[in-house]
């Protein structure tokens, strides 16, 4: 494959910055309640990701080591500020639901990390590419959480009605557990045991081997 | 104020609620102690920081704030996010120092957990809370408090839950991460039966 299409690609699954690291899961679930909301966080985290990334790998044979925290925290905030008065321009109603969690793309552990590990060693194109793949690979799980919640939570997805409810003549009794928030968590943590499943590399270590257990006492 | 302060620990829990501070609350909650001592550099940094922000917010930034010195119709409002991570920042800095220089032992015991808060976005998060809601000084300072003994709380409690899950036969592939996020689950249930207490 490609390197480039690889950048983009590996952090999809086999390098998942949610599954494998545990990066950036602050804040965003709370938006997981609804597709759109979710995909709005998603594409502006994406965006700001992939700009930061490109403008601090531009930029980083000049940025003295002992500083290099607080200029990446300052690139990042102004991207996300100019992120939020966008939605808060064109798509009112959406930032209002978004509320403070468009802002806190700022603290999100994913776009330092990413800065810090990737931008700060290698040139723009490559850096923008990682920023990106990091960027989908986390909308991936964003969007699954969400389209999850969504589809029992209210039986809609992105609005769109697909399990007719009960008070409309239906058959689907909605799960209201599903919009609160500790769904949130369960699903996201049966999505990680799925993955793990499935790529059993990622697993982590066991601290203590159960004893092999004693063969049952005879009567 | 006490039913803002109760509701701002189990209700509005920031962690087990808003998803705020995940990173650190997953990260460093294998131990009860190093638990502990993140919840309590929280709780320090947190109730210092909401009221200082609301200072910042309400005398600099809002609209008509800066009426005083001639400029009646600048609204600094965009600044907000830059400020409070400027000031959070600042913030963690000079606590470093003044325990260091004032409290030696205090500082031996939760120094190294400091500089993690810096970027927390349970901290930040917090902040933008405050100017979203309006809070005035008193009650911000009540919130913060608040929110930071909640998160605490909820970091102490899941590191004595994993503490115990460590000797558990879990299926492979849901040890550790997978198993956390359950736990936290069932823990953020459990805080949200506190919901609909209303004290006077």
């Amino acid at each position: 494959m490609l390197p480039a299409l690889r950048a983009l690609s590996d952090p999809l699954l086999d390098r998942n910055p949610v599954t494998v690291h545990v990066l950036g899961i602050c804040s965003a679930l709370a938006v997981t309640t609804s597709v759109s909301t979710a995909l709005t966080l998603s594409i502006a985290l994406t965006l700001v990701l992939g700009i930061a990334a490109g403008i601090i790998s531009l930029i980083r044979r000049h940025i003295p080591s002992s500083i290099r925290i607080i200029v990446q925290i300052t690139i990042i905030a102004s991207l996300v500020i100019v992120a939020d008065q966008i939605l808060q321009a064109f798509a009112y109603e959406m930032s209002q639901h978004l509320s403070v969690f468009v802002s806190l793309i700022a603290t999100n552990c994913i776009v330092l990390g990413r800065t810090e590990a990737f931008a700060l060693h290698n040139p723009p194109r490559a850096s923008m590419l990682d920023g990106l793949g990091n960027g989908a690979g986390y909308s991936l799980v964003l969007l699954i959480v969400a389209s999850i919640r969504e589809l029992f939570g209210a039986g809609t997805l992105l609005g769109t009605q697909i399990l007719p409810l009960i008070a409309e003549g239906g058959w689907y009794q909605p799960m209201r557990l599903m919009l609160l928030a500790p769904s949130a968590f369960i699903i996201l943590g049966l999505l990680i045991w799925l993955v793990r499943s499935l790529r059993p590399i990622q697993r982590e270590a066991r601290e203590f081997a159960p004893i092999a257990s004693p063969r049952p006492v005879q009567p | 104020m006490i039913d803002l302060f109760t509701r701002s620990i189990f209700e509005d829990n920031l962690a087990l609620t808003f998803f705020l501070g995940m990173c650190t609350y997953l990260a460093v909650s294998k131990r009860i102690e190093t638990a502990l001592g993140v919840g309590i550099a929280l709780i320090f940094v947190q109730t210092l920081s909401v009221p200082l922000n609301h200072l910042l917010h309400a005398h600099l930034l809002s609209p008509g704030a800066l009426a005083a010195i001639g400029l009646p119709d600048t609204d600094l409002g965009f600044m907000r996010l830059l400020t409070f991570i400027g000031v959070v920042a600042g913030l963690v800095q000079v606590l470093e120092m003044v325990l260091d220089r004032f409290l030696p032992a205090l500082h031996g015991a939760l120094g190294i957990y400091l500089p993690l808060l810096a970027i927390n976005c349970a901290i930040i998060g917090g902040s933008l809370f405050m100017a979203e809601r309006q809070y005035d000084l008193a009650e911000s300072a009540v919130f913060g408090l608040g929110t930071g003994i909640g998160w605490a709380l909820a970091i102490v409690t899941l590191a004595a839950i994993r503490e115990r899950l460590r000797y558990a036969n879990v299926p492979s592939g849901l040890e550790g991460l997978g198993l956390a996020f359950i736990v936290t689950g069932l823990m953020s249930m459990a805080f949200s039966a506190f919901a609909g207490i209303r004290l006077p």
